[in-house]
């Protein structure tokens, strides 16, 4: 590094930033797929003098975990009863989850799906003769008919390299491109000075300028995506950066939603996914659609032996179920290293053989096979190219052929979300309607009070990741649930007019709690010739390993094969409490900097919201994705039930409390 | 999987206040240096591989190298996108090369309908603007 010591960035950051106020009736906070789905939706209902303001950190054409594209919608009802979805998405995680939530989500999916193939996006079809059209050949469209090309009962294929663009485009159109301000990032959330649990402002600042943004709104929806990073990632170089969700999400929707007051639920869940070692490639189409199978060091095809049966066994009625949980599928996979028959193989060249085979079997010729295998050889590589382009890359490195030699997989780091196979979130109130159950107590205990998806903070909402107990909505789902809190909060507007939000706090306090990391680093920078290493501060990345040693240590993470205990999980939350002390230490010498530090605080907190909730249950609920060796059983005697925590913003105390999860949906049958 | 520039191609987009790499990159890596009126992945470490900003370059000038700390040197992936399909070579290792097309978008760009004109019909119930109908759970369904 060469004297003198100076920020790495081209935008460095000012002690003094400008400031900007902004106010509006209803703030959209994120770009992804929900907020889109919000964007899209909210003129269609509010009056013509609403304003409304979307703010996100990156550019809405590719922000969000889509940003890259997907190679299927994992969630499309289609000729499916609503029922079963919400049976579906029950089994799969582990019986707790909200059914109300999880069949509101379900009844209204389709919909956006439906808008999707409108606005462009290409949908696999079936061909009269049974073989896959890709999304561009003339075909019926899901609304006249059309079949989709399923995978799994839920899933369809498209060609969705352009996803998210498609979807972004509508919703700035609706919005105006006027009212959608990029390159801000949100931080922090405010209450109104004068009504309690109210919610009346953000405040965050521009990536591109030295500029702190002050919003005033009656009505908020905060939908930032999940966590990433949290825990210490299998690449820990440069690799780092190829998390399986998107880097980018740094736990802001918890963060920001509990900081005041909102009440979340199910922190403890996380999820873990197995995918392709170190490129994290997709696996779900080599299960569904290419009929692959997992096979151990030993050659094994070990998930239809008897020992797995009775381990299933051991996890009812969840276990019993034709689709494996993804928490238990992850345990038996687990299970098979820690005996050391690893590795863990995806047999991509039995399955594509086996495909072949059946062809020449069916009375092809070759020629006729090795069309099919033309065909056959780029659905496989689009499934990487059009969502995670880095396996790809991975396997050209590697001069891997899927025909010719099978691909290893492998459990991933921890992650927080609640849009995929994974139920972390807000707990928020379903729709005002008679099936949804009326429950006595607090709104940490209720199912309804008013606004769909309304936080137990008043104007607050969430979607996608950020509503918690409700699963499996990925794509599509967070769209739609985007859709339906627009409309909630239309009608919140209106009941609330003469509400007039107040900040607690002046412009220049905001800004200068925001810009705090920079004045730190223009204070000290002096005091050492290298640019990370100063007595008086620390940076953002160097915090951000700290981080990610502890919870991977103490935490559950892939260094104890997801095993904690009580007492590990309580060093952890010292190691944390440590961390958010020293987190007011980070300094930040331009602007991309500021940023990083401003995630790293909401990691920190998100964290701690994750480690709290598993101390608090005293079972291993999700075995797979973590175990607790002290309650190292699944005990739904007495934990099949919900943990919600609230963090007070006026003592600053955090309460975890048990709440009864009601099912909505039949138990007989369970599936 | 980290995104790189190659200085012979990228022209800073000819000053413009903000480059197309740094308008699209959802992680806020790419950076311009004025002097140089070049630009550059400010934090390959926490690249995404999204190719956002290999896709929008209007000068062909970003390309991406494997993560040194698991992908072995020599292999590529690199796109070329349109507004209706992207084109994707893949070159092995060993030399080996692939390519294939897929179609991203049977609309022309900016065509979506974002119903600019629909107006929702009842505030109080739960059925969306583009939507027919509301159903409930089926009563014999659900939980006694």
């Amino acid at each position: 590094m060469a004297l003198p010591n100076k920020p790495m960035g081209e935008l460095p950051a000012v002690a003094n930033p400008e400031i900007a106020e902004h106010e509006c009736d209803v703030l959209i906070v994120g770009g992804g797929m929900a907020a889109c789905g919000t964007a899209f939706e909210i003129k269609k209902w509010a009056p013509a003098d609403m304003k409304i303001i979307l703010v996100d950190k990156a550019s809405l054409e590719r922000s969000g975990a889509v940003a890259q594209g997907l190679s299927a919608i994992n969630t499309y009802i289609g000729e499916n009863p609503i029922e079963n979805y919400v049976k579906m998405v029950r089994n799969d995680l582990m019986g707790v989850i909200r059914e109300d939530l999880v069949y509101d989500l379900g009844r209204h999916v389709d919909d956006s799906v439906h808008l999707f193939e409108e606005w462009g996006l290409p949908v696999w079809k079936i061909a009269e003769d049974g073989s896959n059209l890709d999304g561009s050949k003339p075909a019926p469209k899901l609304t006249e008919g059309g079949k989709p090309v399923r995978t799994g009962k839920w899933q369809i294929m498209i060609n969705g390299e352009s996803y998210k663009c498609i979807v972004a485009e509508p919703a700035k159109t609706a919005l105006g491109e006027e009212n959608c301000l990029e390159r801000i990032f949100i931080v922090k959330l405010l209450l109104d000075k004068n009504v309690p649990n109210k919610i009346a402002g953000a405040v965050g600042f521009s990536t591109r300028e030295n500029k702190v943004h002050v919003f005033t709104c009656k009505t908020m929806v905060v939908a930032c995506g999940g966590a990433v990073n949290i825990f210490r990632p299998r690449s820990t170089g440069e690799g780092k950066g190829r998390a399986w969700y998107p880097v980018w999400n740094a736990g802001s929707t918890y963060t920001m939603c509990a900081q005041v007051g909102a009440t979340l639920t199910m922190m403890e869940n996380r999820f873990t996914p197995a995918r392709f070692k170190d490129g994290y490639g997709p696996v779900g189409a080599w299960f569904l659609l290419f009929k692959a199978k997992v096979q151990n060091g030993l050659g094994e095809f070990y998930a239809n032996s008897d020992a797995v049966k009775d381990e299933l066994g051991k996890f009812m009625p969840y276990g019993a179920s034709p689709v494996t949980p993804t928490c238990l599928r992850n345990h038996l996979m687990i299970e098979e290293l820690k005996a050391g028959r690893g590795p863990i193989y995806m047999a991509t060249d039995v399955a594509l053989n086996a495909f072949l085979d059946d062809a020449r079997a069916a009375g092809k010729d070759e020629k006729e096979v090795k069309k099919f295998w033309k065909h056959l050889e780029s659905e496989a590589w689009e499934d990487f190219l059009d969502m995670s382009v880095g396996q790809a890359g991975l396997w050209a490195g590697m001069n891997i052929e899927p025909e010719n030699v099978g691909s290893e997989i492998m459990p991933t780091e921890p992650y927080m979300l609640g849009s995929h196979s994974g139920c972390c979130g807000i707990w928020v109130s379903g729709p005002e309607e008679d099936w949804v159950p009326t429950i006595d107590g607090p709104r940490s205990h209720q199912y309804k009070w008013g606004y769909n998806r309304m936080t137990t903070v008043d104007g607050l909402f969430t979607a996608g990741d950020g509503v918690g107990a409700s699963g499996h909505k990925f794509s599509s789902g967070s769209h739609a649930e985007g859709r339906i809190v627009a409309k909630q909060m239309v009608k919140y507007c209106k009941n609330n007019a003469d509400f007039k939000p107040e900040l607690k706090q002046t412009a220049q306090e905001l800004a200068d709690e925001i810009y705090a990391p920079v004045r730190l680093y223009l204070e000290h920078v002096g005091k050492s010739t290298a640019a990370d290493v100063n007595p008086n501060y620390c940076k953002p990345a160097g915090l951000m390993m700290r981080l990610m040693k502890a919870t991977d240590e103490y935490g559950g993470g892939v260094a104890t094969y997801y095993m904690t205990s009580g007492k590990l999980l309580n060093i952890c939350l010292d190691l944390l409490q440590m961390m958010r002390e020293d987190a007011e230490k980070m300094a930040a010498g331009d602007l991309h900097e500021l940023m990083r530090a401003w995630e790293n605080y909401h990691r920190i907190w998100c964290v701690e919201t994750h480690i709290r909730h598993i101390e608090f249950r005293k079972e291993s609920r999700y075995p797979g994705f973590y175990y607790r060796s002290d309650f190292p059983t699944c005990d739904d005697e007495n934990w099949k039930a919900f943990v919600n925590s609230t963090f007070d913003p006026e003592t600053k105390e955090w309460k975890c409390e048990k709440v009864n999860c009601v099912n909505i949906i039949e138990t007989e049958p369970w599936i | 999987m980290p995104s790189y520039v190659d200085p012979e191609k990228c022209d800073g987009c000819k000053g413009g206040d903000k480059t197309a790499c740094m308008y699209i990159c959802p992680n806020d890596l790419m950076v311009l240096n004025k002097e140089a009126m070049l630009a550059y992945n400010q934090e390959p470490d926490a690249c995404w591989e999204c190719y956002s900003c290999v896709k929008i370059c209007p000068q062909g000038a970003i390309y991406v190298r494997g993560y040194n700390d698991f992908v072995p040197m020599g292999g590529q992936v690199h796109p070329m996108r349109s507004s209706d399909s992207i084109m994707w070579t893949v070159k092995f290792r060993n030399g080996n090369m692939k390519r294939f097309k897929f179609p991203i978008r049977t609309t022309a760009e900016g065509a979506a309908n974002a119903y600019p004109d629909l107006k929702g019909e009842n505030l109080d119930d739960e059925r969306l603007s583009t939507e027919k109908e509301l159903p409930a759970p089926d009563p014999a369904k659900m939980a006694k």
